[in-house]
C-alpha cells in the first residue's frame, strides 16, 4: 500500500506523507480543542449544579459545531486606528507556536512526527513564542484595555516560564535525555516509577505554571473581565476571536499531554500486570491527558481569581526556589547510592 | 539547485530583508518584530548547519524572553519619532567605521579557507547537543564558570541600582496573612441575657 503510492508520488512522497502525518496530529487535535469546551461547559455546569448546553443535537453535543459555524459567520471588524497588519497577524502568532510544538511530541513509542534529540527545549522554544500573539494583538488594537492585558499577560508568561523550565531540567535530570520517548520510557514499571512520585514538587509546579502560561483561571487576569473587559482580545469578533479561542485551548491540551508524558509515565499502563496492559498504550495516555485537562476546569470552577501582585509573587518568590532546591536535591541524590530513588 | 542550497538562500534572503527592516522602520514596534523574525531565521539557518542546540537556545533566548522585554519597554514608551531622527549625519562617521569593522571581520570568516581554516563535514551520528555539553564542561569549564558568576554580578546589580525602598508604601505581609489565628481576628465576648420584659421597657 505505502509501496504504492511511493511509486506513484516519485519525489513529492516525502513531503505528502508528512502532510498526512500533520493531518492525523491536527485534525483530532482540532476536534479535541472543539469538545474540551463542550466538556468545560458540561463540567463547570455541573459543578455549579446546571445542566449546561443541552440544546444543540443529542444532550447538547452539537453545540461547539454550532459555535463554530456562528463564529465563521460573523464579520471581523477591525478597530480605527488599529496596526491592520499586525491587528491580522496576531491570532495567526498565537496559533502556529501552539500546533507547532505537536511535531514533538509522541503519542506511543512509534508515533511521534518527528522523534528529535532536543524535544523538550524544542517545545519550550515553541511555547515561548506564544506570547508574541497576545502583546501584538494587545498592541495592534489601539485600545487601552486590550494594552493592558497584553502588558499583564506578558509579565506572568515570562515570569512563569522560568519556573516551568526549571520544572524541565529536574526531569531531563532524572532521565538523562531531552527526548520525549525515553524519558517515557525511563519511567517503565508502574505507577511508582512514574516521576511524579521522585519529583512531585516539581510536577505540582509545572502543572500550576502551565495554568498560568495558558491564561487560564484562577491566573487569567490577562482577560479579567471584571476589570478590563475581555484582556488583549477585546476588539477581535468573528473567526479571528475564534483563532485565539482554539490556540488557547490547544494550548491547555499541550500543558496537559507533556504532564502526562513527562510525570505520569505517558503511555505506561498504571501496573505492568496482566489486565493492564491489555489496554492499548495510546488509551492510557489519553486517560492521563483527560484527567489533568479535567484539573483545569476544576481549579476554573473553583478557584477565584488571583491578584496581580499575588500572581507574581507565587511565580518570582514560591515556585522559582521551590524548583531550584529540588533540581540541587535530584543532583545530589544522583551522585549517591540512592539514585535509583530518581532512576 | 538542491533543496539545502534552496532553504539556505531563501531563509538568507529573508533574514536581510528582516535586518534591513530592523534599520528602516518608522515605529520602533516594527522594528522589534522585525528583529524576532530575523533571529528566527538565523535559528533556521543554524538548524541547516546542524546546530540545532543554539538554534533552539537562539529562539528560547533571544526570542522568548529577551525580545518580549524589549517589545514590552518599546510599547510603554512614547516616542517621538522626529527626535529619534535627530542628529543621523553627525552620527554618521562612527556608524561607517563600526559598519567597516563589522563588514572586514565578515569577509575574514566568510573567506576563512584563504587564510587556511578548513571546514570539516561531521560524522553521521554526531550530535551537536553532546558536543557542545562536554566541551563547556570539561575543556572550558572555568572560563564557563567565570561567566555565569560574571552574569550573576550582573543581575545583582541591576535589581540593587534600580531598587529603591520607600517608607511610605503600604504592602501586605503574606507570612503574617497566612499565619494569622482566630484569636487575632475575633474577640468572643460573654454577655449576660438580657430579660424580654426589660428590654421591651428600655426601647420605649
Amino acid at each position: 500500500m505505502m509501496a504504492f503510492w511511493q511509486g506513484i508520488l516519485g519525489i513529492a512522497w516525502t513531503p505528502v506523507w508528512a502532510l498526512v502525518k500533520i493531518i492525523a496530529i491536527i485534525a483530532p487535535l482540532m476536534i479535541g480543542v472543539a469538545y474540551l469546551t463542550y466538556a468545560e461547559r458540561k463540567v463547570i455546569g455541573y459543578m455549579q449544579v446546571r445542566i449546561g448546553p443541552n440544546r444543540v443535537g443529542f444532550k447538547g453535543l452539537l453545540q461547539p459545531i454550532a459555535d463554530g459555524l456562528k463564529l465563521l459567520m460573523k464579520e471581523i471588524v477591525v478597530p480605527s486606528g488599529a496596526s491592520k497588519g499586525l491587528f491580522v497577524l496576531a491570532p495567526m502568532l498565537m496559533i502556529a507556536p501552539a500546533l507547532a510544538a505537536w511535531a514533538v511530541v509522541p503519542f506511543s513509542p512509534r508515533m511521534v512526527l518527528a522523534n528529535i534529540d532536543a524535544g523538550l527545549l524544542y517545545i519550550l522554544a515553541m511555547t515561548s513564542m506564544g506570547v508574541y500573539g497576545v502583546i501584538i494583538a494587545g498592541w495592534a488594537s489601539n485600545s487601552k484595555y486590550a494594552f493592558l492585558g497584553a502588558m499583564r499577560s506578558a509579565a506572568q508568561i515570562v515570569s512563569y516560564e522560568i519556573a516551568m523550565g526549571f520544572a524541565l531540567v529536574g526531569v531531563l535530570m532524572a532521565a538523562h535525555s531531552l527526548n520525549l520517548v525515553d524519558i517515557v520510557q525511563a519511567q517503565r514499571g508502574g505507577v511508582f516509577h512514574w516521576y511524579w512520585l521522585p519529583l512531585l514538587p516539581l510536577f505540582v509546579v509545572y502543572f500550576i505554571s502551565g495554568v498560568a502560561e495558558t491564561n487560564r483561571a484562577p491566573f487569567d487576569v490577562a482577560e479579567g473581565e471584571s476589570e478590563i473587559v475581555a484582556g488583549f482580545h477585546v476588539e477581535y469578533s468573528g473567526m479571528a476571536f475564534a483563532v485565539f479561542f482554539l490556540a488557547e485551548y490547544a494550548n491547555m491540551i499541550l500543558v496537559a499531554m507533556l504532564a502526562s508524558l513527562l510525570f505520569l509515565g505517558g503511555w505506561e499502563p498504571l501496573f505492568p500486570i496482566a489486565p493492564l496492559t491489555w489496554v492499548p498504550g495510546f488509551v492510557w495516555l489519553l486517560g492521563k491527558v483527560a484527567f489533568m485537562l479535567l484539573l483545569f476546569l476544576w481549579a476554573r470552577a473553583t478557584f477565584p481569581r488571583y491578584r496581580y501582585d499575588q500572581i507574581m509573587r507565587l511565580g518570582w518568590k514560591v515556585f522559582i526556589p521551590v524548583t531550584l532546591v529540588w533540581i540541587v536535591a535530584v543532583g545530589l541524590v544522583l551522585q549517591t547510592p540512592y539514585r535509583y530513588l530518581v532512576h | 539547485m538542491d533543496f539545502e542550497t534552496f532553504v539556505f538562500y531563501s531563509f538568507g534572503a529573508i533574514l536581510v530583508a528582516s535586518g534591513l527592516r530592523v534599520v528602516t522602520a518608522r515605529n520602533p514596534v516594527h522594528a522589534a518584530l522585525a528583529l524576532v523574525l530575523a533571529f528566527f531565521t538565523a535559528a533556521g539557518l543554524w538548524i541547516l548547519l546542524e546546530a540545532e542546540f543554539l538554534a533552539i537556545t537562539l529562539v528560547l533566548v533571544y526570542v522568548g524572553a529577551v525580545m518580549v522585554l524589549f517589545l514590552f519597554v518599546v510599547m510603554m514608551l512614547d516616542l517621538n519619532l522626529t527626535k529619534l531622527r535627530e542628529g543621523f549625519w553627525s552620527y554618521l562617521p562612527v556608524a561607517v567605521a563600526v559598519a567597516a569593522i563589522m563588514g572586514f571581520e565578515m569577509v575574514t570568516v566568510l573567506y576563512g579557507r584563504s587564510f587556511g581554516s578548513q571546514a570539516v563535514a561531521e560524522p553521521a551520528g554526531y550530535s551537536n547537543t553532546k558536543a557542545l555539553g562536554s566541551l563547556l564542561y570539561t575543556q572550558y569549564l572555568y572560563p564557563f564558570e567565570v561567566a555565569a558568576v560574571i552574569l550573576l554580578v550582573a543581575i545583582v546589580a541591576a535589581i540593587a541600582l534600580t531598587m529603591r525602598h520607600r517608607k511610605d508604601t503600604k504592602y501586605q505581609n503574606p507570612a503574617s496573612q497566612v499565619a494569622v489565628r482566630r484569636q487575632d481576628r475575633v474577640r468572643m465576648v460573654k454577655m449576660k441575657a438580657t430579660p424580654r420584659a426589660a428590654a421591651l421597657e428600655s426601647k420605649e
